[in-house]
């Protein structure tokens, strides 16, 4: 039972243990309403971030990855968050090359005191991938809707 | 792997909006997942001696609880599984409170969720491996950078608790801002009083090595065993001869030194001791001012030395100091007040800083405790305060309250009337923040016996009319403007970060804020931690603050470092890097991104090869990401982990 069938889409997020995560618990604590669709994965810092695992996860078939990590100059392992971003910003430009909807991934920055932020960021993002829909399926019962296109296409 | 999942009702915070019971059930079915059951409470004592049991009776080898963030509980659990025998890194969270329970209203919505996030934790459980911590010697030494009251108290602390300490000190005597003050507030006790024997304390104890005049230069190692170069600055005199006698300063014929001490206010020698209760009391040569350095004619003070410590040729000096802990107490400098246009952006003499002010007030100070206006040296009638100088203001980039200067403008305003009878302060004000013990009834004291008036307004000009000053500003209260002729005029500047307080922490490797202040580790929990192992914080340099809360953080240093260095082994965080040698190419590009340094290169039976050194990782998995060959994996948060995470969630 992955998804809520017509209600959900599938979200994740790579967070980084020290200001993003924390960000989400702040909203948590102060009880900012945000959609259920995201489902976070907490890593140690952003710098952890492989940019395959989000390549991996989209290929999997997630409509959506959000990463987010400490500000840049506040990283708790210095210069963790500058990898990232360098890594993540290529990642996104090439997404489009791999065949992704370049608006299915986005990363940010998220203070561990940003409960609100981390809310409006959160809702946002939610209602990007529901305006984008589904992301097509390339495995799994709906992949071959996505084959039969990718074949007229050619 | 057998694993025992609990799912935490937490009262009605996650059973409200999540079916906790239906987690259970549907975690049942996941793949290892040997029991499952939900708890009232999972971190009440009968909520853990229920997971204690579990792993008995069921034989279990892994264990998941779902309940709040595992910033909050992690550390917890991990004692809870410890205590029946299992790993401790055997162990899982899932954050369905924070996460879940607490951003939306939807049980359906919410039970799904949670599940998702229980199904996570346990695919990722799946790959857990036991980690053992490793113990390593420390060196039981502290090292204190900077010598102001945080300082002095943190050394003495230390040096009590019967640790060797290192002080370090940018100036030429100890006694930091606080040495400058005349007097205190509330108490109105004589600062260089109560301040100069703990100074003569810190140079007579046998367990403190005082390294004034000095620089940090480098730093390197880690928690236990630091390694710290030091740069002693060239003073021109061998400081182990010299007495302090004073004697080359009243023949020095360079008398047009900046005065550091007295902030300007008058002038001193090229050789000089910044005030006479220095610590140490040498003489040092400032080179910018000194004739023969600068012209190499003049050599007075080496003919006139009695003890023949001049020394023309010296030259820079570097010690290495190896050192268990560091006490970054480097405290604040005064805020710019010259981009202040309408206070005359530092054009006309009679507009001062209040820390200039207070060394005028000193009896030991270049006036001798007389106030005196610098431009004719009359003595002032009016005197005009104006507070909130480069605090709470946007405009200049200090949106923060230095929160000490409405305590001192009142201490100023009490001691001119004690100086000067017939005068009259005048204290322009935004808010007066008062919030220590004594502190509002001192502040009180100042406008009802001391007759300061206070105006509640901001000053929007300052301009001179004859030999005086024109003050116009606001009076928020009556509605009005205020023009008021002022003969001297004391701005109580704001603190901002000390000069080169960036490159310190850069090499501490702490983090500061936006102002330049040191991050603590907590604002609530961690005021003296920073998040860097082994570095502790003290004073201003977090944050500006008065004395008594700058020696309140001085003794927490000192308990903190007395705490660490109570036990003679330290253990390592096993959640380290671990480099697979047999896939280690040697290309060494996780050595490039490495932080921490804490990655070197080995030599394996002839080829290049990385070795984390486990006790300087901090465990960020920046090589991780970083090695093109998967060799280097951060314990606990693997490429296998991740990815069965991932894959737990999107299947299609």
């Amino acid at each position: 039972m992955p998804v809520l069938k017509g209600k959900e889409l599938r979200i994740v997020g790579f967070l980084c243990n020290w200001c993003s995560y924390g960000g989400a618990d702040t909203a948590g604590v102060g009880r900012f309403t945000q959609p259920t669709d995201l489902r976070i994965i907490r890593v140690p810092c952003s710098g952890r971030i492989d940019p395959l695992f989000i390549i991996k996860t989209l290929m999997n078939g997630a409509d959506g990855v959000l990463v987010s990590g400490c500000h840049p100059r506040d990283c708790h392992y210095a210069e963790g968050n500058f990898y990232a971003r360098r890594r993540l910003e290529v990642l996104h430009r090439f997404l489009p090359i791999l065949g992704f909807e370049p608006g299915r991934f986005e990363y940010t920055w998220v203070s561990a005191s940003e409960g609100q932020r981390w809310q409006q960021v959160v809702t946002r993002f939610t209602e990007q991938i529901h305006k984008l829909g589904p992301a097509p399926k390339i495995a799994g019962p709906e992949a071959s809707k996505t084959l039969r296109q990718m074949e007229a296409a050619l | 792997m057998k694993i025992g999942v609990f799912v935490c009702h937490c009262g009605s915070n996650i059973e409200g909006t999540v079916d906790t019971a239906a987690v259970a059930a549907a975690a049942r079915e996941f793949p290892g997942v040997a029991f499952a059951t939900d708890t009232m409470y999972t971190c009440s004592e009968p909520g853990q001696e229920e997971i204690v049991t579990a792993i008995k009776e069921q034989q279990l080898d892994g264990v998941v609880v779902a309940s709040c963030t595992p910033r909050m509980h992690e550390q917890t659990f991990r004692r809870t599984v410890e205590r029946a025998g299992l790993n401790r890194y055997l162990f899982e969270m899932a954050n369905i409170r924070e996460h879940v329970s607490w951003i939306g209203k939807d049980r359906e919505a919410n039970t799904n969720k949670a599940i998702d996030l229980v199904r996570m934790s346990a695919a990722k459980l799946l790959h857990n491996r036991p980690l053992l911590s490793k113990k390593f010697e420390i060196n039981k030494r502290v090292l204190i950078i900077g010598g102001g009251v945080a300082g002095i108290q943190a050394a003495l602390d230390c040096a009590e608790g019967g640790l060797q300490v290192v002080l370090v000190e940018k100036t030429s005597s100890i006694g930091g801002k606080m040495a400058k003050l005349d007097k205190t507030f509330p108490t109105v006790d004589c600062s260089s009083c109560i301040l100069g024997p703990r100074m003569v304390d810190v140079a007579q104890h046998p367990n403190i090595t005082l390294h004034a005049y000095s620089e940090i230069d480098e730093v390197s190692g880690y928690v236990g065993n630091f390694e710290v170069k030091v740069k002693k600055k060239a003073t021109y005199v061998d400081w182990k001869k010299c007495t302090g006698c004073g004697v080359c300063m009243t023949k020095c014929p360079s008398r047009k030194a900046t005065d550091y001490f007295n902030e300007g206010i008058g002038k001193t020698t090229a050789i000089n001791i910044p005030f006479p209760q220095a610590i140490p009391k040498k003489a040092k040569i400032d080179a910018d001012f000194c004739m023969k350095l600068q012209k190499g004619k003049c050599g007075i003070c080496e003919k006139i030395c009695p003890t023949g410590c001049i020394d023309y040729s010296q030259q820079d000096e570097y010690v290495t100091e190896k050192v268990g802990a560091i006490i970054a107490a480097t405290g604040f400098d005064l805020f710019d007040w010259t981009v202040y246009g309408e206070y005359g952006a530092g054009r006309y003499p009679d507009v001062i800083t209040s820390l200039q002010y207070e060394r005028m007030l000193s009896a030991s100070g270049p006036t001798g405790g007389h106030i005196k206006r610098p431009s004719d040296g009359r003595e002032p009638k009016n005197v005009v305060f104006i507070q909130c100088v480069g605090s709470r203001d946007k405009s200049v980039g200090r949106p923060y309250c230095t929160g000490f200067c409405c305590m001192y403008t009142a201490k100023q305003a009490i001691l001119t009337k004690d100086h000067l009878p017939e005068s009259r302060s005048y204290v322009f004000y935004m808010d007066i923040r008062a919030t220590g013990k004594n502190y509002d009834e001192f502040t009180r004291r100042a406008m009802e016996e001391y007759d300061a008036k206070y105006i509640r307004g901001r000053v929007s000009m300052i301009y001179p009319k004859g030999d005086r000053l024109l003050v116009r500003g606001a009076d928020t209260l009556m509605g009005t403007q205020v023009e008021l002729d002022a003969d001297l005029v004391v701005l109580a500047v704001g603190a901002q970060a000390a000069a080169g307080a960036n490159q310190l922490a850069e090499k501490l490797r702490i983090s500061y804020d936006s102002y330049g202040f040191y991050m603590e580790g907590h604002p609530k929990l961690k005021p003296v931690e920073t998040n860097t192992a082994g570095v502790y914080l003290a004073g201003s340099c977090q944050g500006p603050k008065d004395i008594p809360s700058s020696v309140s953080q001085g003794s927490a240093a000192a308990a903190k470092v007395l705490g660490l260095f109570s036990k003679d082994k330290l253990e390592s965080d096993p959640q380290v890097s671990m480099v697979d040698i047999k896939r280690c190419i040697g290309c060494g590009k996780c050595m490039k991104t490495c932080p921490f340094g804490a990655i070197k290169e080995i030599d394996f039976r002839g080829m290049k090869k990385a070795e984390v050194i486990e006790t300087i990782c901090q465990g960020c998995g920046i090589c991780t990401s970083t090695c093109p060959q998967g060799a280097v994996q951060l314990q606990h948060f693997t490429d296998n982990q991740i990815l069965s995470e991932v894959n737990a969630l999107c299947q299609f």
